[in-house]
């Protein structure tokens, strides 16, 4: 009964969504004027208004945050404070991280060996995943937890949405959303959030280009990477003139983040050019007040929700990864490991774009959380032999180096890492927001070409200009 | 960048209309307010859930849930995201407006920031003329007053006829009465009948109309004025709204 009840209730609503009535914009217009109205007589009959302040020191420092002369200087110089402390103080923790835990895999191993465990499984949890661990923990987990921290202050303060404010124009002369410059903030957090955050923009043709584009900022996963990286290559650790320089470091990595920016334009100017032409539509986009940051929040929920979630998710992923680069390393396959047969297979295709076989081969088994790109890399150049105990960056740094490393291959390194292709759980969601896979292959696509053809320029520069 | 495992990764995937309630007795309450008014503050300082705020408009795109507990009553409060609207003219108007319509919320909770009213009234006027049970809360009362903006509470709650509660959610000033003014709703001792809107002769007698015609079904569930308005101003995405929801029922229905 109730089924058929149903039913014919179905029947009767197409009849009704079928309805149309000839002049519904304008009634629909006079309902909501009212609305309105209504507001606005209850507002005025119970606000009374007596600013007795002198200054407005909200609209001053909006006038100097989003100025058109200092807005973007003073952009960029917060962020490469916030870098600086990170990559300042993340080299002393990180130390001594990983002194404490290779130390104990020292212990662990000794145990493996007092109770005469099988080679072959020492080296699957030893080498294979506990050093991945130990790897992921001693670099990522010192500049998430000071970096996290700063980056939550900002946007406490309520500093991003003069960030859009400011790339608004930008993006508008792109073809696309002022809104994108709110979702692309919070791709520096996590793209796949960046994604969802997608939802806030209403045009359909919009939010597929912040969506595809929304990958060119680093996420948490990615910039502890960044951050390494610029630290060996740019910061001069271990050059013989003696201090390293977080300075330069630093700036590094503020540039590799205005490439990520300058990318995201590009291409969503590009892609509302060609393949999803429009009109942008406009918006109002409202700079809410600056609050008093909430510091004991701040630090709770930076360190819980982010550090702590980046760092559980990086280990999740990275523990079989580790132990799969180790079986990749040691199974023989005729005279030679897997792990060299396959590097081997990508090293034409990654010395042709200043990267190698192993990097390539990192990035491909990076795939599902970007996270562990680093640690892979790492594992696999240890087992070939050169076993060196992690003790700091400079160790890192003879590793790559000692594996014919240059600062070319540094930077395309960081750049690879920038612009290729996102991680799976970002490729999904993207499939789930945008109800198809056609979306996310072809993000996938788009992304890799580029970080192909960017590095691949780089590289063949560097060879004609001959810089290494 | 509401990053918290809820907002970030895997958990992503999952489907945004699950309502995690622990058990029947759970009250459903909804959070409903303009972008960036504090209803995360709110929601965590009732929840004392993890959810991740921040000081921005749009935060909020999915909804996020928690529970908590006042005299022995457990209530599920749902966090919808910021809209200025429920007219439903972006996607998380309609998240906002689907949840309120049909996700049974006990009571609704609209969070409106004191240093603009006028706007923030807008969306508590819609939520009205949607369910009876509406708590306006009265937010950022102390920077309203350092701007030297003083809100009539008392003569405001007239004018709405439903509970306005002035509030500062982020040190918890105004949660207590929140709370007891929720347990008093929900114990029938004090019921409210908002303030409901008139709108021009010709589009009131077409409300009539149309109310009057829609099945019996519509009219015994949702709220039939509210229906026929939409229908006046030509939105028919309710209707399919609950053209879905009677699929998925005929569905779990075929299921069972």
């Amino acid at each position: 009964m109730e089924h058929n009840k149903n039913i014919s209730n179905k029947s009767n609503l197409e009849k009704l969504i079928s309805i149309k009535i000839e002049d519904s914009e304008a009634l629909g217009d006079s309902i909501v004027a009212t609305i309105y109205e209504k507001a606005e007589n209850i507002a005025k009959s119970v606000v009374s208004v007596n600013d007795k302040r002198k200054v407005n020191w909200d609209r001053r420092l909006d006038d100097v945050l989003t100025s058109k002369i200092t807005g973007y200087p003073i952009m960029l110089l917060l962020l490469g404070i916030i870098f600086w402390i990170t990559i300042e103080g993340a080299n002393y923790p990180s130390q001594l991280l990983s002194n404490i835990l290779f130390g104990f895999e020292n212990k662990l191993s000794s145990f493996f060996f007092y109770i005469n465990a099988p080679d072959w499984l020492h080296g699957l949890l030893i080498q294979g995943m506990y050093r991945t661990l130990a790897w992921v923990i001693a670099v990522m987990l010192p500049p998430m937890a000071i970096f996290f921290p700063l980056f939550t202050l900002l946007e406490d303060l309520g500093y991003l949405p003069r960030i859009a404010f400011n790339l608004d124009n930008a993006f508008r002369k792109a073809g696309t959303h002022g809104k994108q410059a709110l979702t692309m903030s919070m791709g520096f957090g996590c793209n796949a959030a960046g994604i969802v955050a997608c939802r806030i923009i209403d045009s359909p043709r919009e939010r597929l280009i912040a969506m595809i584009t929304n990958n060119f900022v680093p996420c948490n996963g990615r910039f502890p990477t960044l951050i390494a990286i610029s630290a060996i290559f740019f910061g001069g650790i271990g050059l013989a003139s003696g201090k390293p320089s977080s300075i330069l470091a630093t700036l590094s990595v503020v540039f590799m983040i205005l490439i990520g920016i300058i990318a995201t334009i590009a291409v969503s100017k590009f892609l509302s050019s060609t393949v999803l032409k429009g009109v942008p539509s406009t918006f109002s986009l409202e700079l809410p007040p600056y609050r008093r940051p909430q510091i004991s929040k701040i630090l709770v929920r930076s360190l819980l929700d982010r550090t702590l979630f980046v760092l559980v998710r990086a280990i999740v992923v990275a523990a079989p990864a580790g132990a799969i680069t180790w079986l990749f390393a040691n199974i023989m396959v005729g005279d030679n490991t897997l792990l060299n047969l396959c590097s081997g297979f990508l090293d034409p295709f990654g010395k042709l774009i200043g990267l190698d076989g192993f990097i390539i081969m990192a990035f491909i088994l990076g795939l599902p959380a970007n996270e562990i790109v680093l640690p892979i890399l790492i594992m696999s150049y240890m087992s070939q032999g050169a076993m060196l105990e992690f003790d700091n960056l400079q160790t890192l740094k003879n590793l790559l180096v000692n594996n014919g490393w240059t600062w070319i291959t540094g930077l395309n390194f960081m750049l690879f890492s920038l612009l290729h292709f996102p991680c799976a759980t970002t490729l999904m969601t993207m499939g789930k927001e945008s109800n198809g896979l056609k979306w996310p292959i072809f993000t996938f696509i788009l992304t890799t070409g580029i970080a192909i053809a960017v590095t691949f320029t780089i590289k063949t520069l560097s060879t004609i200009l001959g810089l290494v | 960048m509401g990053l918290t495992s809820q907002s970030s990764g895997l958990s992503l995937l999952k489907d945004k209309y699950n309502l995690s309630k622990k058990s029947e007795d759970q009250i459903v309450i909804a959070l409903a307010g303009n972008p960036n008014t504090g209803k995360s503050t709110l929601f965590n300082y009732l929840t004392g859930l993890n959810q991740h705020t921040g000081n921005w408009p749009g935060k909020t795109v999915t909804n996020a849930q928690g529970s908590f507990k006042h005299k022995d009553k457990e209530y599920l409060l749902v966090d919808l995201p910021g809209t200025y609207s429920i007219l439903a003219s972006s996607q998380e108007e309609e998240v906002a407006r689907d949840f309120i319509c049909f996700g049974n919320p006990k009571l609704t909770i609209v969070i409106a920031d004191a240093t603009c009213l006028e706007r923030n009234l807008n969306l508590a006027l819609q939520i009205m003329e949607l369910t009876d049970n509406v708590i306006l809360c009265l937010n950022l009362i102390d920077e309203a007053t350092r701007k030297g903006i003083i809100i009539d509470a008392s003569k405001l709650e007239k004018d709405l006829k439903i509970p306005v509660i002035p509030m500062v959610a982020r040190d918890g000033v105004g949660v207590d009465l929140l709370k007891e003014t929720i347990d008093m709703i929900v114990e029938g001792n004090l019921g409210i009948s908002p303030l409901k809107i008139i709108y021009k002769d010709r589009i009131e007698a077409l409300v009539s109309e149309i109310a009057n015609s829609l099945p019996e079904y519509i009219k015994e569930n949702y709220n039939a004025r509210w229906i026929a308005l939409r229908i006046i101003d030509g939105d028919s995405s309710i209707l399919k709204s609950i053209q879905e929801i009677i699929r998925a029922n005929l569905y779990i229905e075929a299921e069972v």
